[in-house]
């Protein structure tokens, strides 16, 4: 499986690639081994269905791991869910479960929350796995030196009744971050500040490897929120290395290896960097020190621009079709040309999403929020990415501060990010959310959705407008 | 799947660039559990008003358009959330291509399992369509996927590449499943050196 031999150096990519080969058919696609695959409520059913409809099974359910997350409420769990369709999808989820011996983590679990969230917290998630999940946010894993990527609800059967995935092997990209982000810069505004630059397909066909010194000093939860926003480059899959952070970070949780076989899975952890020499399909440059906090003014993540900068001019666009999404976006967004980010008013504001909703998020949010009230025209709320999570914050008193500030404190679940529960916006509402995609109508229809970090979120709600997090007096 | 060979239908020109799954098919209508009847909702924010009414500018509402079967769209096609619902929008509605200059990743795979051909052109081919699509009424393509050709029959033909195991799996409508499946042995002796482990067994005991 190409782990021994005298080999031209490899990329962590292909050495995780390599590892999970299980045939090369001529003329065809490889077939990938999937050791993880993670299910939740949407984009499962048809494929249970489908494994029904020809008479297959799940090849492992061992090795597939199911939750609710993405139309639940995340009002108090003990209240019915209103929506009869929601309700619908998720007993088909729970039946398809018991009938196919899937483990859930279902609504009324301690350990229930995002997919994204709870597989790394769980300890289900670790280094040089290959983790497939019917979300385009399965990127958010790579953090941990596994290959994972998003797939379609065909694919989802694919891997249900065979455990593998024929795949076509994508091209390589690092993505060098040098130097250190300045305080109150964060791992989103890393994100948001390298989709700036490449723009939503720049990294299209490629599988991203994200590596220097600024990515060595981010935590495991910053190292998740920039790799869950390799997709919004196009990416395929985003990757960091394993290290001692890495390390640190798995050890002790619930499913993780202990003993013996800890000290082998680090071992072989360790060998999971790229080798010297290894050759990527294309290199980027990023000076870490040179980001700000950065504040979405369109409708995509790529449409964005510091916070101390101002909406740009239309002649600013050398393609003629990009200035056209330009202008329909501001249209949409009902935002004029050389509007400074400052001024731009919001009327909500979402504290949550599989980008950034981990202990680590919700602490920055609170420290900004502290002493502090949100602003009386300002709606904001926080939704925990999981009952652990929830667990935590209360244990250490967050809740409290965002309770006494004004904000509501919700249950577990993708909320807002992308509205198939009742968290949405209306028509015209503005929002900062710390979400991941500001689509049309994604957070509701007519809503707009500027994104940014938790704390310029946090700092907005109180403000009641975009505000350098730079500038902020802490209390 | 439905075996795709060769295709002639009327063109309707997006002229958008980054098009999301967001946006072809809206979350609200994620809820089924069906893979059918998404057609009706197919770019629904943009095809309907606020109260249900069909709008009055968007192109898939002209009736000069109302039977067509090819989209064309600018870069990027497809682009943001995974869900295969909006490959079955566009399939349920009736559309058997979609042309642009590129696709997302995941949407060109989740096409490719549901035989929605994805043609790749270049910016200029592209913007010759669209124009053409836009100033001819019912201008027709034809795309065959044998001889891996556009042509309108008025003069504009083009080439476009696939890799060979789609193409084929798509000339035969092929259930990749079925494909897998046949490296069984292979399967099987990868999952024999790698076992589950301990840890992970313990998800099940709770």
């Amino acid at each position: 499986m190409g782990e021994t031999g005298n080999m031209s150096p490899r990329t962590l990519f292909e050495k995780v690639w390599d590892a999970h080969v299980v045939a090369a058919p001529e003329g065809q696609s490889a077939l990938l081994y999937i050791d993880l695959h993670l299910v939740h409520e949407v984009t499962s059913p048809q494929a249970f269905d489908g494994l029904r409809v020809s008479g297959r099974t799940v090849r492992q359910p061992l090795r597939t791991v199911a939750t609710v997350d993405h139309n639940i409420p995340t009002t108090p769990r003990g209240l019915p869910i209103a929506d009869a369709i929601a309700a619908k999808q998720i007993e088909a989820l729970q039946k398809n479960c018991q009938e196919f011996g899937v483990p859930l983590f279902d609504m009324d679990s301690a350990e229930q929350g995002i997919v994204h969230v709870i597989g790394p917290e769980l300890g289900i998630t670790l280094p040089g796995m290959t983790i497939v999940c019917g979300d385009s946010h399965t990127s958010t894993h790579g953090a941990f030196g596994s290959l994972a990527f998003g797939i379609g609800t065909s694919e989802v059967e694919h891997v249900l009744a065979t455990q593998c995935l024929p795949q076509k092997k994508p091209k390589t990209m690092q993505i060098h971050i040098s130097g250190k982000l300045a305080e109150g810069v964060t791992a989103k505004d890393l994100a948001l500040g390298i989709i700036g630059r490449i723009g939503t397909d720049g990294a299209t066909g490629y599988v991203i490897e994200y590596a220097g010194d600024a990515v060595r000093a981010l935590s495991m939860e910053a190292r998740m929120t920039l790799c869950n926003m390799s997709i919004e480059a196009g990416a395929r899959a985003g990757l960091i290395a394993p290290d001692e952070t890495t390390f640190e970070y798995v050890r002790g949780r619930r499913f993780a290896p202990e003993g013996k076989d800890w000290e082998e899975a680090v071992a072989y952890w360790r060998t999971l960097a790229s080798d010297p020499g290894a050759r990527f399909d294309r290199v980027i440059e990023i000076d870490a020190a040179a980001l700000a906090p950065f504040v979405t003014w369109g409708t995509n993540p790529g449409m964005v621009v510091a916070v101390n900068a101002r909406v740009p001019e239309l002649k600013s666009f050398a393609q003629e079709a990009d200035r056209r999404a330009a202008e329909q976006a501001l249209a949409y967004m009902g935002l004029d040309p050389g509007t400074p980010i400052e001024a731009i008013a919001v009327d909500r504001v979402f504290i949550g999403s599989c980008t950034n909703s981990r202990i680590e998020d919700l602490r920055a949010a609170a420290r900004v929020a502290k002493g502090q009230h949100v602003n009386p025209k300002v709606r904001a709320m926080v939704v925990p990415g999981s009952q652990a999570i929830k667990r935590a914050a209360e244990q250490e008193g967050l809740h409290r501060i965002f309770l006494d500030a004004g904000f509501e404190w919700r249950e577990s679940g993708c909320s807002m990010c992308l509205g198939m529960n009742p968290d949405i916006l209306q028509p015209g509402e503005r929002c900062a959310s710390t979400s991941n995609r500001n689509f049309e109508g994604r957070q509701g229809r007519g809503g707009r959705t500027h994104l940014v970090s938790p704390m310029m979120a946090a700092a907005a709600a109180i403000a009641g407008h975009f505000t350098d997090i730079r500038d902020w007096r802490f209390q | 799947m439905q075996p795709f060979r060769k295709h002639t239908g009327v063109v309707v020109p997006l002229d958008k660039v980054n098009v999301d799954t967001d946006q072809i098919i809206p979350k609200q209508f994620l809820k089924r559990i069906e893979r059918t009847g998404f057609g009706e909702f197919l770019f629904y924010d943009w095809r309907f008003s606020g109260d249900g009414k069909k709008t009055g500018d968007f192109i898939l509402n002209a009736p000069r358009y109302a039977k067509a079967s090819i989209l064309v769209a600018g870069k990027n096609f497809g682009c943001g959330s995974s869900r295969e619902h909006a490959v079955w929008a566009l399939a349920d509605y009736g559309f058997r291509v979609v042309i642009a200059t590129s696709f997302a990743d995941i949407f060109a795979n989740n096409s490719l399992k549901n035989g929605l051909l994805t043609v790749r052109l270049g910016e200029e081919q592209v913007a010759e369509i669209t124009r053409r699509s836009k100033e001819i009424e019912g201008y027709q393509l034809t795309i065959d996927l044998e001889t891996l050709r556009v042509e309108d029959g008025r003069g504009l033909a083009a080439a476009f590449a696939m890799d060979e195991f789609s193409r084929h799996c798509l000339l035969n409508g092929l259930d990749d499943i079925g494909l897998t499946l046949q490296h069984e042995a292979e399967i099987a002796a990868y999952e024999a050196k790698h076992p589950v482990r301990g840890a992970m067994k313990a998800i099940l005991a709770g």
